[in-house]
C-alpha cells in the first residue's frame, strides 16, 4: 500500500463522523432504488416467466350463453392462435368451520385434454376425474385459509341443487395472481375462491351443455389486439356478449400493473432526490477538505506527484464515502425488499418466486450512488488537481466580504456582531447556503409528502365506506332478479332494511375515447349506498341523464352537459346518447350512476336487481349467513364491516411502515446537511470563534453564531420544503392512480408542521452535536493553527 | 565545478488587477553542482520566487531559466512534475507534513513515485531520526518533524535541494541542528543546496551568499572560510 492509499484511508476514518453522515443519505438512494427497481424488475420477471409457461391469453370475453360451434369462427379471426372456451359460473359455499357465507368461482375444466391456456398449478393432490361429477380442485390460498385438503368435502349450491364436493387437489393460476371476489376491495381467501370443475360436472350442474359462457385466446405475435377484440365482440354479440378485453384489463393482470406502475413511481421519483443531496453534500464536505489541505497539496506537487494523481486521491475519498454508503444500502434494499416480498405474498400468488434481487440492481443503484459521489467530489477535486504549486505553499487569501445595501440594512437595524456575522455568512457563501437551505428544504418535502398518505386514506375510507356505502352487507345475485324479489330478500333474517341496485355492462364512448363500465342503476332516494357529489353532496342521478366518477369523466374527456354514446352489453347491444348530468367523488373504481327506472325504460325490460344492500341487524347474522348458503341465485355476498376492517388494517399497516420509512429518511437527510454544514462552519470559523472566546465571548454566544447559522439556513428552508413536498405528493399521487382507484391529494397543515418540527429539531440537534466541539476547543492551539 | 541552474533575464511580475509587483527582476544567476549556497535577503526581495521557480512550482513571466542542459521556462506542467518528481527536494519553513502519516509514511510519500529512491528508513536514519519513524507529526517536536521534511526531501536522492527558510519556524538549538543536518547532506551526498534565509548569520556556512533586494541581486560573496553550523549564533 502506498503512502497516498494510507493517507486516503486514514482520512476517511478520521472524517467518520461527517463520511457515515453522507452515506447515510446516499444509502436511503441506495436502498430505495434497489428495492423499488429491483423489486419492479423481478415482479415483472416472475409474472412474465408465469405467463410465458402457463400460457396466459392475451384476450377474454364473457358471454350470456354461446353455442360450442362458435368457437371454430372465434378461432379462424386473423390473428389467433389458440382459443379456448369454457363455463364460469358462481356458487355459494358451505365449507365445513366456516360460519361467513363464501362464494367461488366455478371453471370448467375440459373433459379431453388439458387446457390449452391458463393453465393452472397443481400445488397438491390431483386435478378433478375427467369425468367426476362431484369432484374439484380449488386454488391453494383458499384450501389454506378455510384449512382444506385433498380429500376433505364440503357443500355448494349448484343452480339450485346442494351438492357435496370432494377436493383433490389445490391449484394455482396465472389468472389469479390477485384473487378478488367480485366487489371486493382486498383478496380475503377465507370467503371467496376459485374451483375447477370437470367441464361435463359444470355444464350438467348449470345446465350448459353444447355452450360455453367464457372464452380466452392467445394472439399471434404481431396481430393486431383491438381488430380481435373487435370481431369477437361482434360473434358474441348475438350470445349476450359482455364486451372482450385484453391482459390490461383482466382484473388479477391489472392489480399487479397498477403496483409495478407505483413502483415504477418510487423508484423514479425518490431515488434522485437522495442522488442529489448527497452529491451536494460530498461537494461541500470535499470542497472544505481541499482548502483544509491546501498546503498538503502543494507539498503532494512539489514532490512530484502529478495532476492526475491527486485529482485521483481526492475523488477516491469521495468513492470511498459513496462504498460506504452504497454497502448500507445494499444491505437496507435487501431487507425491505424482503419486506416487500413477504408484502407481496400475502397478496399475490405465485407458484414460484423470483424475489431474487439481480445483481443489475445492485450494480445500478451501486454505480448511480459512486457516480452521485464523484460528481459531488469532481469540482474539487479538479480544482486540487489545477491549483498552481506555489499558489498552494501559501496560505490562501482571507475570503473578500463586501459592503453591500445589506450591510447598511445591518447597521441600520443595529444587529449585534454575532448577528451581522451569520448574515454575512450566509451572503458571503450564497451557493452553499442555498444548496444547505434546499437539502434541508428537501427533508421537509420528503416527510410532507409522506404524511399525505395517512390523510388520503383516512379521505379515501370516509368518502368510500362512511358517506358512500353505509350498508352493512351486499348481496350479489348472478343473473339479475326481478326488483320485485327484494321484498324477499328484506324478509330475510335480521335484515332491518334492503334496497336493490342494478349493474349494466356498457360500454361508454366520446369522440375517440372509449371505456368498458358497468353502471349503476339505483332507485332515487337509495341511502345505504349513496352518491357523492363533486361538492360533497349525497345525490341521486337524475331521471335522463349519467352521473360518472371524476377520472372516468377526465378518462373520457366530457364534461357536464356533454353527450355519451351509451352501447348496452350483454344481449341489449342498443345504443344510445345520454347527457353527463353531474360528476360523482369516486376513489375506488371507475362509477359510472343512472336512475333504475331510466336505465329499466331504455332496456325496455321490467326493473331488475344485481345486488341488495342490506342494514342488517348484527345479533342476526349467523341465521342470515345460515340461510344464504341456500339461496341459489346468490353469487356473493360482501360483508362491508368485514371489507372495511381488513382494507384499513392492511392499508395502514404498509402506510404505518412507509410513514416509518420516510420519517427516518428526512432525519437522516436532515442530519446528513446540517451536521456537515455545522462541522464546515466550525472547521472554517475556528479561528474566529476561538478569538471571540480570547475577547471575552461566553460559550452561550460563541454557540450562537454556529447554531444560529445553521437554524436560520433550517427556517428559510422550511416554505420551500413544504411547496416541493406537495409537488412530490402530487407526483406520487398521480403515480399511484389507476382506472382501479385514486389517491386523493389531502394536504393538512398537521402535516405541514410535523415535518417543519422533525426537520427543525434534527437540525438543532446535529448544530448541537456539533458544538459540544466547539466547547473542546483549545484556544491556544487553534490561534497557533496556520491555515 | 559544472552549473547546475542558470538564469537568464529571469523576470516574475504578480498581478493583483490593481497592482502590479516585480517580484524578480531580470536575474542572471549560476548556481553550481555540490555547493550549499545561501540566499539572502529581506521578506519580499524575491528569493522564495526564485526559488519557486528554480523548483519547477511556478512560471516566470520572462526570461530563461535551465537546470543543466534543460530549459526549464520552455516546460509544461506535466513536464514540470516530472521534474520535480526526479531531481528536486524541498524543505519547507512549516515542513509541510501530512498530518495523517507517521514519518516513515511521509518519507513514503516521496520514495514511492521517485526512480531511484533510498529506503525510507535509511533516509530518516541520515538525519538521525531512526527512533522516531512510526510517530505521527503531531508527536515530534518542531526540529524532528523539520529533520522528517529533511529525510523526505533526500529519500530520492535529489540533486538539488532546495530549502525555504527551513529554520524560520525553529528556535537557535533546533535550528542548529536542521543546519548541521543539510550541511552534512552536502558534504556526504555532494547534493547541490539552496538554502533561502533572512537570517544572515546562517550565511557564514555557506561556499557563496547571494543577496537579494527588491526582486535582483545585490550582490554575490564567496565565502573563503566556511563556519560550522554549531559556531553560528542568532
Amino acid at each position: 500500500m502506498t503512502a497516498l492509499d494510507r493517507k486516503l484511508i486514514r482520512d476517511f476514518r478520521r472524517l467518520w463522523a461527517q463520511a457515515l453522515a453522507i452515506a447515510l443519505v446516499l444509502a436511503c438512494g441506495v436502498a430505495i432504488l434497489l428495492t423499488t427497481f429491483g423489486t419492479f424488475v423481478s415482479l415483472e420477471d416472475t409474472r412474465s416467466a408465469y405467463y410465458e409457461r402457463n400460457r396466459f391469453a392475451d384476450v377474454f370475453a364473457e358471454a350470456n350463453r354461446a353455442p360450442l360451434w362458435l368457437m371454430q369462427d372465434i378461432r379462424r379471426i386473423d390473428g389467433v392462435r389458440a382459443a379456448d372456451a369454457r363455463i364460469s359460473q358462481f356458487a355459494v359455499l358451505d365449507v365445513p368451520g366456516q360460519a361467513e357465507t363464501v362464494t367461488a368461482r366455478i371453471l370448467s375444466l375440459p373433459a379431453t385434454d388439458a387446457p390449452r391456456l391458463n393453465l393452472p398449478v397443481l400445488q397438491a393432490g390431483r386435478l378433478p376425474s375427467p369425468g367426476a361429477a362431484d369432484e374439484v380442485a380449488v386454488n391453494a390460498p383458499f384450501a389454506e385459509a378455510n384449512r382444506l385438503r385433498p380429500g376433505d368435502t364440503f357443500h355448494a349450491n349448484l343452480n339450485g341443487f346442494r351438492r357435496e364436493l370432494t377436493l383433490t387437489g389445490t391449484l394455482l393460476s396465472p389468472e389469479f395472481i390477485y384473487t378478488i371476489g367480485p366487489g371486493a376491495l382486498m383478496p380475503d381467501n377465507e370467503t371467496f375462491g376459485v374451483l375447477w370443475m370437470p367441464e361435463s360436472a359444470v355444464a350438467a350442474a348449470f345446465d350448459m351443455e353444447g355452450a360455453f359462457n367464457d372464452v380466452a385466446l392467445k394472439l399471434d405475435l404481431g396481430a393486431n389486439r383491438g381488430d380481435v377484440i373487435d370481431r369477437l365482440d361482434d360473434l358474441l354479440d348475438p350470445y349476450g356478449g359482455l364486451g372482450a378485453y385484453g391482459r390490461d384489463l383482466q382484473v388479477s393482470n391489472s392489480f399487479i400493473d397498477s403496483e409495478l406502475e407505483q413502483l415504477k413511481t418510487s423508484a423514479m421519483i425518490l431515488p434522485p432526490i437522495f442522488y442529489a443531496i448527497s452529491a451536494f453534500l460530498v461537494a461541500m464536505v470535499m470542497s472544505r477538505i481541499i482548502a483544509l489541505e491546501r498546503s498538503e497539496i502543494g507539498l503532494l506537487k512539489a514532490v512530484g506527484y502529478s495532476d492526475v494523481e491527486i485529482c485521483v486521491h481526492y475523488l477516491l475519498l469521495a468513492v470511498l464515502i459513496a462504498m460506504a454508503g452504497t454497502l448500507i444500502g445494499w444491505g437496507a434494499g435487501t431487507w425491505l425488499a424482503r419486506a416487500l416480498a413477504r408484502l407481496y405474498a400475502q397478496f399475490f400468488d405465485f407458484p414460484y418466486l423470483i424475489y431474487n434481487l439481480d445483481l443489475g440492481a445492485y450494480a445500478l443503484s451501486g454505480l448511480l450512488g459512486i457516480a452521485s459521489a464523484a460528481i459531488g467530489a469532481g469540482r474539487s477535486a479538479l480544482r486540487a488537481a489545477r491549483l498552481p504549486p506555489a499558489v498552494a505553499m501559501a496560505p490562501p487569501a482571507p475570503p473578500r466580504f463586501k459592503r453591500t445595501w445589506l450591510d447598511r440594512a445591518m447597521v441600520a437595524l443595529c444587529l449585534s456582531q454575532p448577528v451581522v456575522m451569520i448574515l454575512r455568512s450566509l451572503l458571503r457563501w450564497p451557493l452553499r447556503s442555498g444548496l444547505t437551505a434546499l437539502g434541508l428544504a428537501l427533508a421537509v418535502a420528503v416527510m410532507v409528502a409522506t404524511s399525505f398518505f395517512p390523510a388520503a386514506l383516512d379521505e379515501l375510507v370516509s368518502t368510500t365506506f362512511d358517506r358512500s356505502n353505509r350498508q352493512d352487507a351486499v348481496l350479489l345475485f348472478e343473473p339479475d332478479i326481478p326488483k320485485t324479489a327484494l321484498a324477499d330478500v328484506a324478509r330475510l333474517p335480521g335484515v332491518m332494511r334492503a334496497e336493490g341496485q342494478q349493474f349494466q355492462s356498457a360500454v361508454l364512448r366520446h369522440g375517440h375515447r372509449e371505456k368498458d363500465v358497468a353502471i349503476e342503476a339505483r332507485r332515487p332516494g337509495a341511502d345505504l349506498a349513496r352518491i357523492i357529489a363533486a361538492d360533497g353532496r349525497a345525490v341521486d342521478p337524475p331521471p335522463r341523464g349519467l352521473m360518472l366518477s371524476q377520472r372516468l369523466a377526465r378518462h373520457l374527456e366530457v364534461r357536464p352537459g356533454d353527450l355519451v354514446e351509451v352501447e348496452f352489453l350483454g344481449g341489449i347491444n342498443e345504443t344510445h346518447l345520454v347527457p353527463v348530468s353531474g360528476l360523482v367523488t369516486q376513489y375506488i373504481g371507475l362509477g359510472a350512476y343512472m336512475d333504475l327506472g331510466t336505465l329499466s325504460g331504455l332496456l325496455r325490460q321490467a326493473p331488475r336487481i344485481s345486488v341488495a344492500n342490506l342494514t342488517v341487524d348484527a345479533r342476526a347474522l349467523p341465521d342470515l349467513h345460515r340461510v344464504l348458503k341456500d339461496t341459489p341465485e346468490l353469487s356473493g355476498l360482501i360483508d362491508m364491516a368485514r371489507m372495511q376492517r381488513s382494507f384499513e388494517a392492511t392499508i395502514r399497516k404498509n402506510v404505518d411502515i412507509m410513514t416509518t420509512i420516510y420519517l427516518t429518511v428526512a432525519i437522516l437527510i436532515t442530519v446528513g446537511v446540517a451536521y456537515n454544514g455545522a462541522r464546515i462552519q466550525l472547521s472554517e470559523r475556528a479561528r474566529e470563534l476561538a478569538s471571540l472566546r480570547i475577547l471575552g465571548f461566553s460559550r452561550g454566544e460563541v454557540s450562537f453564531i454556529l447554531v444560529g447559522e445553521t437554524m436560520l439556513l433550517a427556517l428559510l428552508a422550511q416554505p420551500l420544503g413544504w411547496l416541493l413536498g406537495a409537488g412530490i405528493a402530487k407526483a406520487l399521487a398521480d403515480g399511484s392512480t389507476s382506472d382501479l382507484y385514486e389517491i386523493p391529494l389531502v394536504l393538512k397543515p398537521a402535516g405541514f408542521a410535523l415535518a417543519s418540527l422533525v426537520v427543525l429539531a434534527a437540525a438543532l440537534l446535529s448544530a448541537l452535536v456539533v458544538r459540544r466541539r466547539l466547547d473542546r476547543l483549545d484556544l491556544v492551539q487553534v490561534m497557533k493553527t496556520r491555515e | 565545478m559544472g552549473t547546475v541552474f542558470r538564469t537568464r533575464g529571469l523576470t516574475k511580475v504578480y498581478d493583483t488587477g490593481e497592482l502590479k509587483v516585480r517580484a524578480l527582476d531580470d536575474v542572471d544567476l549560476e548556481l553550481y553542482s555540490g555547493e550549499l549556497a545561501v540566499l539572502l535577503g529581506p521578506s519580499g526581495s524575491g528569493k522564495s520566487t526564485l526559488l519557486n521557480i528554480l523548483g519547477g512550482l511556478d512560471h516566470a513571466t520572462s526570461g530563461q531559466v535551465w537546470f543543466r542542459d534543460l530549459e526549464l521556462s520552455a516546460l509544461k506542467d506535466r513536464e514540470l512534475t516530472r521534474y520535480r518528481r526526479d531531481h528536486v527536494g524541498f524543505v519547507f519553513q512549516f515542513y509541510n507534513l501530512v498530518a495523517s502519516l507517521t514519518a516513515r509514511e511521509n518519507v513514503q510519500l516521496v520514495t514511492d513515485v521517485a526512480r531511484d529512491p533510498m529506503p525510507a528508513g535509511e533516509a530518516l536514519a541520515q538525519v538521525g531520526l531512526e527512533h522516531r519513524m512510526n510517530h505521527f507529526p503531531a508527536e515530534m517536536s518542531g526540529g524532528e518533524q523539520q529533520r522528517v521534511a529533511i529525510a523526505r526531501a533526500i529519500a530520492k536522492r535529489p540533486e538539488v535541494l532546495l530549502c525555504d527558510e527551513p529554520t524560520g519556524a525553529l528556535d537557535s538549538k533546533t535550528g542548529i541542528q536542521v543546519l548541521e543536518v543539510l550541511q552534512d547532506v552536502n558534504d556526504r551526498l555532494g547534493t547541490s543546496t539552496a538554502v533561502i534565509t533572512h537570517n544572515a548569520a546562517i550565511r557564514r556556512m555557506a561556499h557563496r551568499v547571494v543577496y537579494f533586494l527588491d526582486g535582483r541581486i545585490d550582490r554575490v560573496e564567496q565565502n573563503a572560510t566556511r563556519i560550522a553550523p554549531s559556531e553560528i549564533s542568532w
